[in-house]
Formats: C-alpha cells, sequence, structure tokens
C-alpha cells in the first residue's frame, strides 16, 4: 500500500492570497459561484466551501479598539480527509472511498446525491452540485497524486503554508514549528486535527482557538449504526420515497459503462 | 455483460468492490453496508506538450508551464525549475488559464465609424491600410520642421500609450516605428507606476532600476516594506521575505497606513499617516547621523559625504522651505546652484581622438573638492546634518502618528541589523511612487541605505517592486518620453546635430562617458547604410523633444484639440489614468482617430459608447467624431518574445498555441503597420521621410513564412558589427564610428551567437542562478556589487561576501559577475584628466555616476535633499515649513482639473488608493476572469468602525465618495485595520479604495475609483499622487 499522504496547513505562513483557492479551480476545472457578491466581511467572498470551491482562505480579523494589538488571521481551508470521516460512514452507496493513498474520494460514478455525506461532515466540506446530482469535494488531486505530482494548492502555495507529503514528516514539521512558535510567544498557537475523527489527514496549525476559525473542537464521528445516520441512509431513501432516484442513477451508470466499453473496444480494434 | 468488461473497468472498478456490493445489495431491497476498502480509481491526466512562459500579470517574472494538446491549451501551471518563483504563483498566475481561454477575448478587428453609435467588424488588411494612411495623412498636414529656430522635426499631433505587458522585441520595434514617425508624446505604464524610481535612483545610485535581485531578500537581515504592499501585490516575491524571516531570522518591518495582509505577516507592523513618509525617513536619516550610527568606511568612500558643495547652496532651512536657485514665478529650481566646489580642470593629457574621447574631453571639469574630516561646514554630509536637524522623533509623532517610543524601537533595530555582518533591504512600491514627492521618497530610503552600507552587498538594497509583466523592460526599451534607449535621456530642441545632443546627454567621467557608442550604434541599427558620418549617422530623423510630452502632458493637449490620433497597446486609460472621466469626456472625443490593440474590449475601447456619460446621455455617440479601430490582439502565451522582471532578468515567452479566431501578436501588428508606411512613403524625397525611407525593416523570414523573424530583431538589439554581421558579445564592442550596430546597449549580449539565445537559457544554479535568462547589464544580478568589499577588496564580512579581489589572478571574482571593470585592482588611482572610469579609482563602486561613489546629496528637479511637503490635498498644513505646504515645484495641469489644497472643509477626509492581490490595475486581464472576479466581485471602500459610525454606516452599505474630480459609488468595508490619525493634536479618518472596476466586460462591474483622483504632476517625472488625496464620503440609501 501507498503510504498515508496529507496536507499539513501552516496558518502562520499563510498570506491569504487565494493561490490555493484559484489554483484548485484551474486543476480542477471547477466554475465559479452562482451567486458572486461582496459580503462585506474582510477579504472573504466566496464564503464557505462549497461544490464549486473546494477549497476556501477565510479572513478573521482581531483588533482591539485601539489598535495597539491586533492581527489579521488567513487559513486556508479544504477536505480534511479524516481517518474516521463521517462521510464514508454515512454513504449509502459507498461513493466516498479510501484511496491508496489514505484520502476520502468521491466516486462520481457511484454517487446517487443522496446528501447523507453533507449532514454528516462536521466541517462542511461536501455539498452536492445540482446540475450533476453528485457529491463535491476536494480529491486531494488524486489525479496528480497517481502521477507523482503534489495537490495543485500546495504546489501553488506561495509561501509553503500548504505543505504536502507524508503524514509522519508532515507531523513532525507541525510540531518543529509549534515549539518555534511559542518560543516567539505565539502561546496561543496550536495544532488542530491530529487527535480528531481518528486524526485529520489535512491538519493545521493555528494561531488562535478552533472556534476561532470555524472549526469544531470535537467533532463527533457518525455512527452508522446510530438510528440517525442509519435513517440518513438507505433507509432513509426508502423512507422519502426516493429509492426510484437511486434507480435511475443505477441506470445511467451502467448505460454510462456500456458507453465506455464500447469506446474501450473500439480503440481496442 | 460481466464478460464485456474491458481491463481498464476491470481496473477501475476492482478496488470499488464493496461499492458494486452495496449497490447490488441496494437494488435487491435490504441495505448491508460494507465498510469501504482502499480503492484504486484511475484517473486521467492533463498531458500534452509543455512551454515556457512568464506569467503576464506582476513583474517579480514568474515562470510558468503551458501544456498544450492538439494545439489547445490545456493547462498552465507554476515552473518548478525557476530560480524565481519554483514552482509557485499566486492567484492571479493561477489563474492565468482562464485569462487565456477567455469568452471575453475579441477574435475580430472592429472599426467605429466617426459619429457611429455600434462596431462593424472589418478584415485586417482593410483596417491596417486604413490605419497606415491616418497616420501619413495627419502626420503629413500636421508635422514640424522647425520652430522659432528649433529643428523638431515633430509629428506633434499622433501619440502612443502603452505597452507594459508586451515583449521587449515588440517594444523595440515599435519605438523605431514611432520615432521615426516623428512621434514624440510616447509614454507607457511605466510613468504611472514607477516613473519616479528612475530619476530617484539614478540620482543616488547611477541607474534607476532596483539593485538587488528578487532571490536576494532571503539574504536580508532586516527587511523594511514601506510603501508597497508586497504580500498582497507581489506574492512570490514576498515568499523570499518569509524565507528570510522564517529561515534565517531576518526581522520584517511593515510600515503602511493600512493593516494589510503584508503587515499580518510582519514582526512589526506600523502605522503611518499618508503622505508623511520623508518625516519618518528624514528622521532616521537624523537619528544615525546624530548617534554615529552610520557605516563609517562605506560612509567616508563610497559615498558623496565627503564632498563640498558651492557656496551658492542654501538649504530648505536658510530658505523656509525652498533651496538657493527657486524661482516662484516659473516654479523651477536652477540646480547649478547645488553643485560642487571643484579643482581647477587639469590639463588633458593627450588630445581626444574618438567622438566618444572628444565629447568626454570637452565636458571635462576639474574633481569635486572633499573633506575626509567630514567636518567642512558645506561638505555633504555636515549639510545632511543640518537639513535633517527638526526632523525629530518628537515632530514624527506630531505629524506621522507614528509614537516616539516605536521610532526608537524602529531606529534601533535598523542599527541593530545593519553593519558589517548585516544588511538591510527596503522594498517599495506605489506607495513611495504616487506621490509629488514621490522621488524624493525613494531618495530619502536611498540615503538611509547608503548610510548603513547596505547597497551593493547580499540582501542589502532598494527593491522597487514594479507591477507589470514588462514595466522594467518598457523602461529599458523606453516607450516613454524622454528616454531615446537604455535610459538615454530623449534629444530636446537644443540638439540640431549629433554633437548638440552628445554634449547635452553624456557625461564626461563615469561609465555614461560611452553615451556616444551606444547613440552611433543605435542610429546605425535604426538606418544602416544610410547612417554615415556625414549624415550625422541619420540623427536628425529623430523628432525632437519639445514640451511636456508624457502622458498628462499629451492629455492636455488632447484636451486643446492639438492630438489627432492615439494609438493604445496594452493599456486602459480609462480606468487606470487619473481623473478617468476627464479623459472619457473631455480628452479621447476630442481624437480624430484612435487605435486600441488589446486581448478585451477595454473601456478605453468603448468609451463612446458604453462609457457612464454616454450611458446617462450626457454625451451622445453621434457627438463624439473618433474613428476607433479595435485589433484583437494575442496574449502572453500565444506569442514569442523577452520580458524584464524587476531584478532585470529577462526571460523568453515561448509561443504555446496560436491566439484565437483573428487575433495577431503585437509584433505582428507593428511590423506590418511598419510595412505599409514604408510603402506609402517609398516615392518621398522630402528630408522630412528620409527616416521612413531608410528605416531598417527587413525581418522577412528565411524560410519564407509570416514575419517579422523574431530572432533577426533579437539580434538587431544585440549589436554586430557592420561589416560581417558577427553578434557583439558585449557592449564593450561598441564603438561610436558607425562600424557596429547595436539596438540597446543594455541588452548587448542577450544573443551573443548566432544559436544562443541566452534570454532563454533556463539553467537553475546555484545562488544567483547565472544561467537563468538574461539579467542586464551583463548579467550582473547585484548592481554596484564591487560595495560588497572594502577598499582592498575584500568581503566586509565573510557572511557577506559577494565579489572580491582575487590578487594572485588579478581580477575581481566571487558569486556575482562584477559590476566592475574585472580587472581595475583596488588600489588603483584616479587619472586627474581622466574621461570614463579612467577618473574613478579601483574603489569606486556606482560606476555609472560620474565621480564613482554614490550621492547621498543628488540634484533632482526638486532638490538635491529629501524635503517634506505635503501632498497637493491634504488636511493638515506643513508643520516644518508652512510657507511652502507643497512641492514647490510641482506641475499642475489646472485647465484639467481642481484641487482641493490644505484643510478643505468639503473634503475633510484623507484617501489612498491601491490594488488587491484578486485583480491587476485597470481590471481587464482581471475583472474578465471569472476565478478571480468571484474573490472580489464589487468596489469597496475600506473604512474604520469610527467613521463608519460618524456617518451612519455599516458593512455591506453603499457609500458615496466625492472629490472635485467626480463620485462614485461603492460598497463599505468597515474594519479596524483602518485607522484614524491623531496629526497635530486632530483626528483624521482614512478611506482606502482599490482602483481595479470599470463598465467594460461581463463579468463584475463597478465605478472607476479614478473618477475621484487628479492630474498632477510629481516634477521629475510627471507621476501622479493616487495614494493621497482627500475627499467626501456620506451614506447611500441604494446603489443607484
Amino acid at each position: 500500500m501507498t503510504q498515508q499522504v496529507g496536507m499539513f496547513v501552516d496558518t502562520s505562513l499563510c498570506i491569504g492570497c487565494k493561490a490555493c483557492q484559484v489554483a484548485c479551480k484551474e486543476w480542477n476545472g471547477l466554475p465559479v459561484e452562482k451567486e458572486v457578491y461582496f459580503t462585506g466581511h474582510s477579504y472573504d467572498n466566496t464564503k464557505h466551501l462549497s461544490a464549486y470551491t473546494w477549497r476556501h482562505v477565510k479572513f478573521i480579523e482581531q483588533f482591539n479598539e485601539d489598535r495597539t494589538e491586533g492581527r489579521w488571521l488567513f487559513l486556508s481551508d479544504s477536505c480534511k480527509h479524516c481517518n474516521d470521516a463521517p462521510c464514508m460512514e454515512v454513504c449509502p452507496t459507498d461513493a466516498l472511498v479510501r484511496t491508496e493513498f489514505g484520502t476520502v474520494f468521491v466516486d462520481q460514478d457511484v454517487c446517487i446525491g443522496c446528501a447523507n455525506c453533507v449532514a454528516a461532515c462536521p466541517f462542511g466540506v461536501i455539498q452536492i452540485e445540482e446540475e450533476k446530482g453528485v457529491a463535491q469535494k476536494c480529491t486531494l488531486c488524486y489525479d496528480r497524486l497517481q502521477n507523482g505530482q503534489e495537490p495543485a494548492c500546495a504546489a501553488a502555495c506561495p509561501t509553503g503554508a500548504i505543505r504536502f507529503g507524508s503524514i509522519d514528516a508532515l507531523k513532525a514539521v507541525a510540531h518543529d514549528r509549534l515549539e518555534t512558535l511559542h518560543r516567539r510567544g505565539e502561546t496561543r498557537a496550536n495544532i488542530y486535527g491530529e487527535d480528531i475523527l481518528g486524526g485529520l489527514n489535512v491538519f493545521y496549525l493555528l494561531l488562535d482557538k478552533p472556534a476561532v476559525y470555524g472549526l469544531p473542537e470535537a467533532p463527533r464521528s457518525a455512527n452508522k449504526h446510530t438510528a440517525t445516520s442509519f435513517g440518513l441512509g438507505a433507509l432513509g431513501l426508502a423512507a422519502l420515497g426516493i429509492v426510484g432516484l437511486v434507480s435511475f442513477k443505477d441506470q445511467r451508470m451502467k448505460a454510462r459503462q456500456e458507453a465506455q466499453e464500447n469506446k474501450d473496444e473500439t480503440i481496442s480494434s | 455483460m460481466l464478460a464485456k468488461i474491458t481491463r481498464r473497468e476491470f481496473l477501475k472498478r476492482s478496488g470499488a468492490v464493496a461499492t458494486a456490493t452495496t449497490f447490488m445489495t441496494l437494488a435487491g431491497g435490504k441495505p448491508t453496508f460494507v465498510k469501504a476498502k482502499r480503492a484504486v480509481i484511475p484517473q486521467n491526466m492533463k498531458k500534452g506538450k509543455t512551454y515556457v512562459t512568464v506569467c503576464p500579470y506582476c513583474a517579480i517574472g514568474c515562470s510558468l508551464l503551458v501544456t498544450v494538446s492538439e494545439g489547445k491549451i490545456i493547462d498552465i501551471q507554476g515552473n518548478p525549475d525557476s530560480p524565481i518563483n519554483e514552482g509557485k504563483v499566486c492567484s492571479k498566475g493561477a489563474a492565468a488559464f482562464q485569462l487565456v481561454k477567455n469568452k471575453a477575448r475579441q477574435t475580430k478587428v472592429l472599426y467605429r465609424a466617426p459619429g457611429a453609435s455600434e462596431w462593424e467588424e472589418k478584415d485586417w488588411d482593410w483596417a491596417l491600410d486604413r490605419v497606415a494612411e491616418r497616420i501619413k495623412e495627419t502626420r503629413d498636414r500636421t508635422f514640424i520642421e522647425e520652430k522659432d529656430g528649433a529643428r523638431l522635426m515633430v509629428t506633434p499631433s499622433i501619440a502612443h500609450l502603452g505597452g507594459s505587458t508586451n515583449e521587449n522585441e515588440w517594444l523595440y520595434l515599435h519605438i523605431k516605428l514611432l520615432r521615426t514617425l516623428g512621434i514624440v508624446n510616447i509614454d507607457d505604464n511605466a510613468r504611472l507606476c514607477h516613473a519616479s524610481t528612475v530619476p530617484a535612483l539614478s540620482g543616488s545610485f547611477g541607474r534607476g532600476a532596483m539593485t538587488m535581485a528578487v532571490q536576494d531578500f532571503y539574504h536580508s537581515d532586516l527587511i523594511i516594506i514601506m510603501g508597497s504592499n508586497m504580500a498582497e501585490n507581489h506574492p512570490i516575491g514576498f515568499q523570499w521575505v518569509l524565507k528570510a524571516k522564517e529561515e534565517r531570522g531576518a526581522k520584517v518591518i511593515v510600515i503602511d497606513p493600512r493593516f494589510t495582509r503584508t503587515a499580518a505577516l510582519a514582526d512589526q507592523y506600523i502605522a503611518i499617516r499618508p503622505g508623511s513618509d520623508i518625516v519618518l525617513l528624514g528622521a532616521l536619516i537624523r537619528y544615525i547621523l546624530e548617534n554615529e550610527k552610520y557605516f563609517k568606511d562605506y560612509v567616508l568612500n563610497y559615498t558623496n559625504a565627503s564632498f563640498i558643495v558651492n557656496e551658492s547652496y542654501q538649504d530648505t532651512e536658510d530658505l523656509d522651505g525652498v533651496f538657493a536657485g527657486y524661482d516662484p514665478d516659473k516654479g523651477i529650481y536652477n540646480s547649478k546652484m547645488w553643485d560642487y566646489e571643484r579643482e581647477e580642470r587639469p590639463a588633458a593629457e593627450k588630445e581626444p581622438e574618438t567622438l566618444t574621447e572628444k565629447i568626454a574631453d570637452t565636458l571635462r571639469k576639474g574633481p569635486p573638492k572633499r573633506d575626509m574630516t567630514l567636518q567642512h561646514p558645506r561638505s555633504v554630509f555636515q549639510i545632511l546634518r543640518k537639513h535633517y536637524a527638526r526632523y525629530t522623533p518628537e515632530l514624527v509623532e506630531k505629524m506621522t502618528g507614528i509614537p516616539e517610543a516605536t521610532f526608537y524601537e524602529l531606529a534601533e533595530t535598523i542599527i541593530e541589523r545593519t553593519g558589517r555582518d548585516k544588511t538591510a533591504s527596503i522594498v517599495y512600491s506605489m506607495g513611495w511612487t504616487q506621490h509629488t514627492v514621490g522621488a524624493q521618497i525613494i531618495r530619502a530610503g536611498t540615503i538611509l541605505l547608503g548610510l548603513l552600507g547596505s547597497v551593493g552587498r547580499p540582501g542589502g538594497g532598494v527593491a522597487a517592486m514594479r507591477g507589470h509583466s514588462n514595466v522594467q523592460g518598457a523602461s529599458d526599451f523606453p516607450l516613454l518620453s524622454n528616454y531615446l534607449m537604455g535610459y538615454i535621456p530623449y534629444p530636446g530642441q537644443s540638439a540640431r546635430t549629433l554633437e548638440d545632443y552628445l554634449l547635452a546627454v553624456s557625461k564626461p567621467t563615469g561609465w555614461m562617458s560611452n553615451t556616444p557608442k551606444y547613440v552611433v550604434s543605435l542610429l546605425k541599427a535604426w538606418f544602416g547604410e544610410a547612417a554615415t558620418p556625414e549624415r550625422d549617422f541619420g540623427f536628425d530623423a529623430l523628432p525632437r523633444a519639445f514640451g511636456d510630452h508624457t502622458l498628462f502632458g499629451f492629455l492636455d493637449q488632447m484636451n486643446k484639440g492639438s492630438i489627432e490620433g492615439l494609438i493604445q497597446m496594452g493599456q486602459n486609460i480609462v480606468t487606470g489614468g487619473q481623473n478617468a472621466s476627464f479623459i472619457r469626456t473631455r480628452a479621447l472625443p476630442k481624437l480624430k482617430w484612435m487605435v486600441v490593440v488589446d486581448p478585451f474590449l477595454t473601456e478605453t475601447a468603448t468609451f463612446w459608447k458604453d462609457s457612464p456619460e454616454v450611458k446617462a446621455q450626457e454625451l451622445r455617440p453621434e457627438d463624439i467624431q473618433t474613428e476607433v479601430f479595435f485589433f484583437p490582439a494575442a496574449i502572453f502565451a500565444e506569442k514569442s518574445g523577452s520580458v524584464t522582471n524587476t531584478g532585470r532578468t529577462a526571460q523568453w515567452r515561448d509561443k504555446a498555441a496560436d491566439p484565437p479566431g483573428e487575433a495577431k501578436g503585437d509584433l505582428w501588428f507593428t511590423y506590418e503597420l511598419g510595412r505599409r508606411i514604408k510603402k506609402l512613403y517609398a516615392s518621398s524625397t522630402l528630408q522630412r521621410d528620409w527616416g521612413i525611407r531608410h528605416l531598417t525593416w527587413d525581418y522577412e523570414p528565411e524560410d519564407g513564412g509570416e514575419g517579422p523573424d523574431i530572432m533577426k530583431i533579437l539580434k538587431e538589439i544585440n549589436g554586430y558589427t557592420v561589416t560581417d554581421g558577427q553578434h557583439v558579445k558585449t557592449f564593450l564592442d561598441l564603438k561610436d564610428d558607425g562600424t557596429t550596430a547595436c539596438g540597446n546597449w543594455l541588452y548587448a549580449g542577450s544573443y551573443p551567437e548566432p544559436g544562443h539565445n541566452r534570454l532563454a537559457d533556463r539553467e537553475k544554479g546555484e545562488g544567483y542562478s547565472l544561467n537563468w535568462g538574461f539579467t542586464w547589464p551583463a548579467n550582473r544580478h547585484i548592481l554596484y556589487n564591487r560595495a560588497s568589499s572594502d577598499m582592498s577588496g575584500r568581503p566586509w564580512s565573510e557572511n557577506k561576501k559577494l565579489i572580491w579581489w582575487d590578487a594572485v589572478e588579478k581580477k575581481w571574482t566571487g558569486l556575482d559577475v562584477p559590476d566592475f571593470p574585472v580587472t581595475k585592482a583596488p588600489d588603483a588611482e584616479p587619472k586627474a584628466a581622466g574621461i570614463g572610469l579612467d577618473a574613478h579609482s579601483g574603489s569606486a563602486p556606482f560606476i555609472m555616476q560620474p565621480d564613482g561613489v554614490m550621492q547621498l546629496f543628488a540634484p533632482l528637479v526638486d532638490g538635491p535633499l529629501p524635503t517634506h511637503y505635503e501632498p497637493v490635498e491634504t488636511p493638515v498644513g506643513n508643520l516644518l515649513y508652512p510657507k511652502y505646504p507643497h512641492n514647490p515645484v510641482t506641475v499642475y495641469y489646472r485647465d484639467i482639473n481642481e484641487l482641493h489644497g490644505v484643510a478643505n472643509p468639503s473634503y475633510p477626509y484623507i484617501i489612498t488608493t491601491y490594488r488587491l492581490t484578486e485583480h491587476w490595475h485597470g481590471g481587464a486581464m482581471s475583472r474578465n476572469v471569472p476565478w478571480l472576479s468571484e474573490l472580489m466581485p464589487e468596489l469597496f471602500a475600506e473604512i474604520a468602525p469610527e467613521l463608519a459610525r460618524e456617518i451612519g454606516v455599516k458593512g455591506g452599505d453603499w457609500v458615496e465618495i466625492k472629490t472635485e474630480r467626480g463620485r462614485i459609488r461603492a460598497r463599505a468595508l468597515v474594519s479596524r485595520r483602518i485607522r484614524p490619525y491623531v496629526i497635530d493634536g486632530k483626528i483624521f479618518q482614512v478611506i482606502g479604495l482599490p482602483i481595479h472596476w470599470g463598465y467594460a466586460g461581463d463579468v463584475v462591474h463597478g465605478d472607476i475609483t479614478n473618477d475621484l483622483t487628479s492630474i498632477v504632476g510629481e516634477p521629475n517625472s510627471r507621476i501622479h499622487e493616487s495614494k493621497v488625496f482627500t475627499a467626501h464620503i456620506r451614506r447611500l440609501e441604494t446603489s443607484t
């Protein structure tokens, strides 16, 4: 098996340039948000992750009234590729798969768009893309990983705030960095994501409490055996009378598969 | 069905067995969950042939890889091999793909007949022929050969604007064509961004360019970012600053009126009131002088501190705010009053023989007198002390808003982090340049670094962060009214002959005594065999400047109706120009014809149709009799050629694919236009047409394909010997007798032999990566690097070594190419009657300067020393010089606009304008890019909560901002990053406003910030003052 890879996002190096956000759209061919408008919230006008925005830079302003103290914090947010991924737990079709790199990937051909994962993700990462009717999120550039390249965001990041690599190596870097920052008097600096949801494969060095960045302190794992999650699963689908949708999706899948087979045959003959 | 599954499909599915199981179970009705196993789902990857290019946005020069499949560009990524960006890009660079593959790109030639309300499509041939005819007709009708006894040879009625995103080879060709047509009204984007840099940096150091390489910040121990928002506007340059901070422990200090994304990453942020920079810098200079913390050996030997100034000199301290030689009626200085006291002119050692020697000998003066004790009251050192005596920490607090304690801390940090072992760099940008004292703010920064001995050394220097991918190139190849080529000043009306001209612009001592060689070689390149000595090498074909031909000068002329035609390429003056509504409504509509070459239909191209004034029916298209030609241009990845980054490194762009539709490269446009114009003049026998007829324009490719052959142009730029066509290797090969031709001496050696285009060298090496591109001059990366060693040629310290004297080999050697004669020993004596570098000793690092030293005291148009004046619009008077609130030699354009003056009660707020990471300048290259537009969709005004309360506004509300020039609407962004300033006991609020919006394109729109700014000229460079002016702001109920 390929070793577990992931990302260490060091917010103390982030300059909020949004290169990662655009590089992600460029590589993955993602369109802009359907509605584009000025939010009035610092330099953030895309607000959150979505089916079209798999990476999003958050802006947090912390200034006291007389400006004797002030910080402008940035965080490049994306799917955390959790080891205990709630989205995977609740997916009725197992469209959310654990890849050979240990990342979490939405198999577009298998997703039925039930949105269980949307509800299950404690970070608001996954969204359903309405036109295709499938869940969308960061793939950690699965295609690039298979071709020996780092994800597009990490490749673009001007300052090395997004570091890609083996989780073990990244953890060592993160702890070194944390020590450095503590030494410099950044007492509120902390590492986020090592000990939640079985460990996040995209984890962070934060300069303040997770809540400041809108991150949950202790997100709970979804339990597929609980009534809720089960209800949101296949039974839920049945109860809502949308099994037909699943069947439709199944038909679509088959048609696509056949078309692909025909194409493959054409190529091989 | 299973049997039909292909191998590929099997592989794809085999990893997802669990998925299939789930599906089958679901279909069967009873759900059973199976934990997903590790899956392998093979993914397709974008694959194709890759080409190397350079990012089209700012001037860091990030190398990009363009992937092409089946002739189409499918992807653009950062190039990991580049020593400059190491594969990194910012949000704009990341969006470069969408700039190329963009629905808003124009692909047809468009024509607007005078008075028409719509475009019509035309073909290239028709439109180019028509433009050539219009140029000829306008030129022939308005040409001036002589006026008031002066030889002009000028076409006064045609102007050109723009070009700093286009390649050097095009710049060269276009300049050649324009000048030969007699056009003097020539300017480009550099006028509006770094025009003040050139006189300031060349005044202090000799060359008007950034002294260091982008990567060299890594070696700094202290980086002061003042007047630059580097993390936002040059993020990839900023990576080197952060690396220095994190890996080497460098200290980063940001001094800015706003808390920016750059400030967010700094060790220390210091808030400064806009327009008070010289007070702070002057006080730092004073602190260092009075506490004797300057680098003594460096200051004594490598600067003009010991030089003695004439008795005629009087300081602003003597004359209440002006220097000696001030003419209040004309508003100008006579700088002769500030010359040095000199020794007698020594007799020449030999008769001058060459043209260069004759010119230098005529200009030669006696060497300046020096007092190495620095005690003489008229020594530069003592003049400096006196000049800044009142720039105290108390005054800093009173005028800039910086607390005294913060000032002391800053001063001590600077002292602690400079010296023999340590170096500091200063990063600046438009926050310094765009002021009526712009050049003098920069000069103050250079004086500070000079005193600290931090120039010409690793990690030490002045970094002018430039903002267009080739704005450095567009200054080196100047589409600028005041330069001929390679920073040689443009001929004025006093130059009837070549000799007159050379006597006016050449120097007797220092490197620029070589000017005659460069000018004659240029004329040979342009006029070929016709450029004979008897004909002054064709000098008479160059039009002479006879007035203010800068952008503001010719906009003024346009308003008065004397400019008939405008060619605009790669600049969008209606959003990027100051007092934009004036430009739309009073300047452009008076043109008889206008040519726009651009990838997008800009606000400028459509001013007659889509401007707010036309929409509001204040102007009617039928009343605008301007004939408009729009030519769709290729974009960076679709053309070849070199661009020069802010650190003077020129890099080659490979053409990756053809432009869409009928779009064409700029080089082809100018080449074709030139061919057509030459044809129109082929049979003329008039003297005024001599230049056009003899202009060398032979760039047909050998293979008979479509011209021009860019390598032929490159060879002409590089230079060659006339008799055998051999490429010259360096500018040392150039001659003043007509035996060599060279288009631009600075780029001599960039194409040293057939088959070796150094601009396309892409070898990432150790240190300064000397074989990545070509860095002018002569591939020297750190300018004045002789200053990295002491007088005996040894590095000031081991960890700051750069170049040094190898006593065994008897030559200079080291980590960079020496910016010094390689075999000139450190102990070489100056020759009293010497010309050129013979007049300098072996310890004179600033070889471009006549005296070989850095000029702490330098005669600029507005004085020899930086002095604080308030902006032309300011809420407070000048506490230092109450008689002179503003720079006394500011250039006003009173026919164009009104100014608010001092403490105007109608306009009580300070306003500053700027750029954002997510957008680019006038907006055509970012507002048309959806990925960038969604990040910053609307124009906003940043205000402090205190001001928001005062005017009853909350975040997201609409506000109206007003000046005497115009009014605009914006959304309020309320933030404590913006702060009020307490100046002389009163509170002043600041409004921050980005500049990128406009009415063209179909992605995002907004009002034009430049409707508020004014046209007013910094005296050295005619740059504007958009970094600080005054305004009124109020809440609006709605956006309309």
